[in-house]
């Protein structure tokens, strides 16, 4: 049964499912609570009324300093980040009509990379010039991919296709330049490519949250458009949808979130496949919802962050390394659950 | 501007899809407020005219003309308030109920931040009672039946509140009262004011419920009328190659055909081999 709640106030109205609603909020605190908790917690902790007091603008000029100067930024990093990824994840996996149609498959996270090691590597940068990089490179592929899959109007599998084809070109580009780079350059490339948040500052706080701001009220506001394009360009063209307007500026839209999400915390794996997924799964609806995609984004980030906290006694390990091993875990056990159902 | 007051119709129209051209130079006109039904052997372009006068499909020639202007000058969400169409195989998203895929018609009456008026909830709830969908409402579209959901695609159409409905193969997958069930509510639609237009394959249906019959022929129309006048034996020769005599339908006293039988149709041959 699908119930809703209608909102009619001065001249808007909207309609929400309330499961989505739930979840959404469920999520939403889920993600806070984990993000309170790693605010706790490190090589000094805290304890959660003091970090609460802190964030208040209340707490004593220690706690401030750990709490907002130390951790703050990577939290709030860890969170944008998920949610961009999430919200990337939803948009292509409702264009592309394919649950395997995300930032990670159709080439744009590899193409970020291939920036950033251009910058790391040959041009010996670090910091904002990086994160430069990845978001020309993640842009340039895209660019290339639906140039190479347009042909009087884009389909959906050409461009996954198309995808898969120039991320295995721009795979081996890495690696080669990996291998021809000095051990210490090597590693710290390695280090960008796994996806970390160790260490972020507040520049890349401000990267994804700006981006996130002018971004996510584009999707929004063509939400109703991509839940259209998922019936097909025929029926969605009948109803008044400009297919393949709407279509270009949704893509670009998840490029730009994926974009700016790789370039402040590296190609974090799966989190943009796995998050619309599980969203649309909880909510119970054909597709996924942005919003509950982007608390779920921001949890799974949040949880693997924490875990990845904890997993090595001396060590904070890479959060990709984490998403990356429950993705995994997560897309083989889909797999195997819906060819045993026969799909 | 031009003698017709007919809100659509397409002129010197040519269609092609990559390097198939379909149709040369067409000349069509839906009489308003007719019951139009679209015959014609396959692939003479019955389809393919439906996509173009939808919009659906941009014409390689000629112009598709709306209430006196080009359709493609109006923005898309005017003309989708004004002709709405059923594809011959929509496709709907796995885990998609009913009511929802429903409400999905009302998109060319909605804007940004008022999406779900009023008047919205009353033309899904008209549209679900007329189809007769309404206990349906909460089921998965994909475990429905075929009749079933083709009811549910007519109903996602009816809540679009066309004044003109372009429906392609309507009946097309449907047993015999299913398919009876699809034209009956055509002809509610048609009665109750609408401009409906079907590409039908089955002709003594076609004649029963169209009032105006368009036959087309690789590309060409090649009559356009009511089905008294234009269904007779040449014509059904001429355009599907099949000899057949035209009688009244004893029900309604609409054209019947009745083909001919094998031995009339291939006499010699037949009688040569025994």
């Amino acid at each position: 049964m699908t119930r809703h709640v209608v909102v009619r106030r001065a001249g808007i109205a909207v309609r929400f499912r309330v499961r989505a609603l739930v979840v959404g909020a469920v999520l939403v605190a889920v993600a806070l609570g984990i993000a309170l908790v790693n605010l706790a917690s490190g090589d000094f902790a805290v304890p959660l009324a003091d970090v609460v007091r802190s964030l208040a603008g209340q707490g004593d000029a220690g706690t401030h300093f750990i709490v907002h100067t130390l951790r703050l930024p990577r939290v709030l990093v860890t969170l944008l980040v998920g949610a961009a990824l999430g919200i990337s994840g939803a948009v292509f996996q409702s264009l592309t009509r394919n649950p395997l149609g995300s930032p990670d498959f159709v080439g744009l996270t590899v193409g970020a990379s291939t920036g950033a090691l251009i910058v790391i590597l040959l041009l010996g940068g670090s910091g904002v010039p990086v994160m430069i990089g990845a978001v020309v490179g993640c842009l340039a592929t895209s660019a290339a991919v639906y140039a190479l899959a347009f042909r009087r109007g884009t389909q959906a599998f050409r461009l996954v296709l198309m995808g898969i084809g120039v991320s295995a070109l721009l795979e081996a580009v890495n690696s080669y330049l990996i291998v021809k780079a000095r051990l210490a350059e090597a590693l710290a490339a390695q280090v960008w490519l796994i996806g970390s948040v160790g260490g972020r500052s507040w520049t890349d706080v401000a990267v994804v949250g700006v981006t996130l701001a002018v971004v996510l009220p584009v999707v929004l506001a063509l939400g109703s458009h991509l839940s259209m394009l998922t019936l097909g360009d025929e029926t969605a063209t009948v109803h008044g949808v400009r297919v393949e307007r709407s279509r270009a500026l949704l893509a670009l839209s998840a490029v730009v979130l994926a974009a700016a999400a790789t370039a402040a915390a590296g190609p974090v794996a799966f989190v943009a496949l796995a998050a619309p997924h599980l969203a649309a799964r909880l909510t119970r609806s054909p597709g996924p919802g942005i919003l509950p995609a982007a608390a779920m984004g921001a949890a799974l980030m949040a949880g693997s962050d924490w875990v990845a906290q904890r997993l090595l006694p001396d060590r904070d390990l890479p959060v990709g390394v984490v998403t990356a091993a429950v993705g995994g875990a997560y897309l083989t056990w889909l797999l195997a659950r819906s060819w045993r159902r026969g799909v | 501007m031009v003698d017709t007051v007919d809100r659509l119709r397409a002129a010197d129209l040519t269609l092609a899809y990559d390097e198939r051209v379909v149709t040369r130079s067409l000349d069509v006109t839906i009489t308003d407020g007719s019951f139009t039904v679209i015959v014609g052997p396959n692939a003479c372009g019955k389809s393919t005219l439906l996509k173009a006068l939808a919009r659906v499909l941009r014409p390689r020639g000629g112009t598709v003309y709306l209430d006196g202007a080009a359709i493609s000058s109006y923005p898309s969400k005017h003309v989708a308030r004004q002709v709405g169409m059923l594809p011959q195989t929509p496709v709907a998203p796995n885990g998609i109920v009913v009511a929802d895929l429903i409400a999905r018609g009302r998109f060319a009456h909605q804007r940004m931040l008022r999406q779900w008026s009023p008047a919205d909830e009353r033309a899904v709830t008209e549209a679900m009672r007329q189809t007769e969908v309404a206990d349906l409402a909460d089921r998965f579209v994909e475990e429905l039946s075929g009749g079933q959901r083709q009811r549910v695609w007519l109903a996602m159409a009816l809540a679009q509140e066309t004044g003109i409905l372009l429906l392609d193969e309507p009946t097309t997958f449907l047993d015999l009262s299913h398919q009876f069930e699809v034209l009956d509510l055509c002809a509610d639609l048609h009665e109750a004011g609408r401009t409906v237009v079907a590409v039908l394959h089955d002709l003594n249906q076609a004649s029963r419920y169209a009032t105006d019959l368009i036959v087309m022929l690789s590309g060409a129309v090649v009559a356009q009328g009511p089905p008294s006048v234009v269904m007779t034996a040449e014509l059904v020769e001429r355009v599907f190659g099949i000899a057949c005599q035209v009688i009244p339908d004893p029900e309604t006293g609409t054209p019947m055909l009745v083909p001919a039988s094998r031995a009339r149709r291939k006499g010699p041959l037949l009688t040569d081999s025994a």
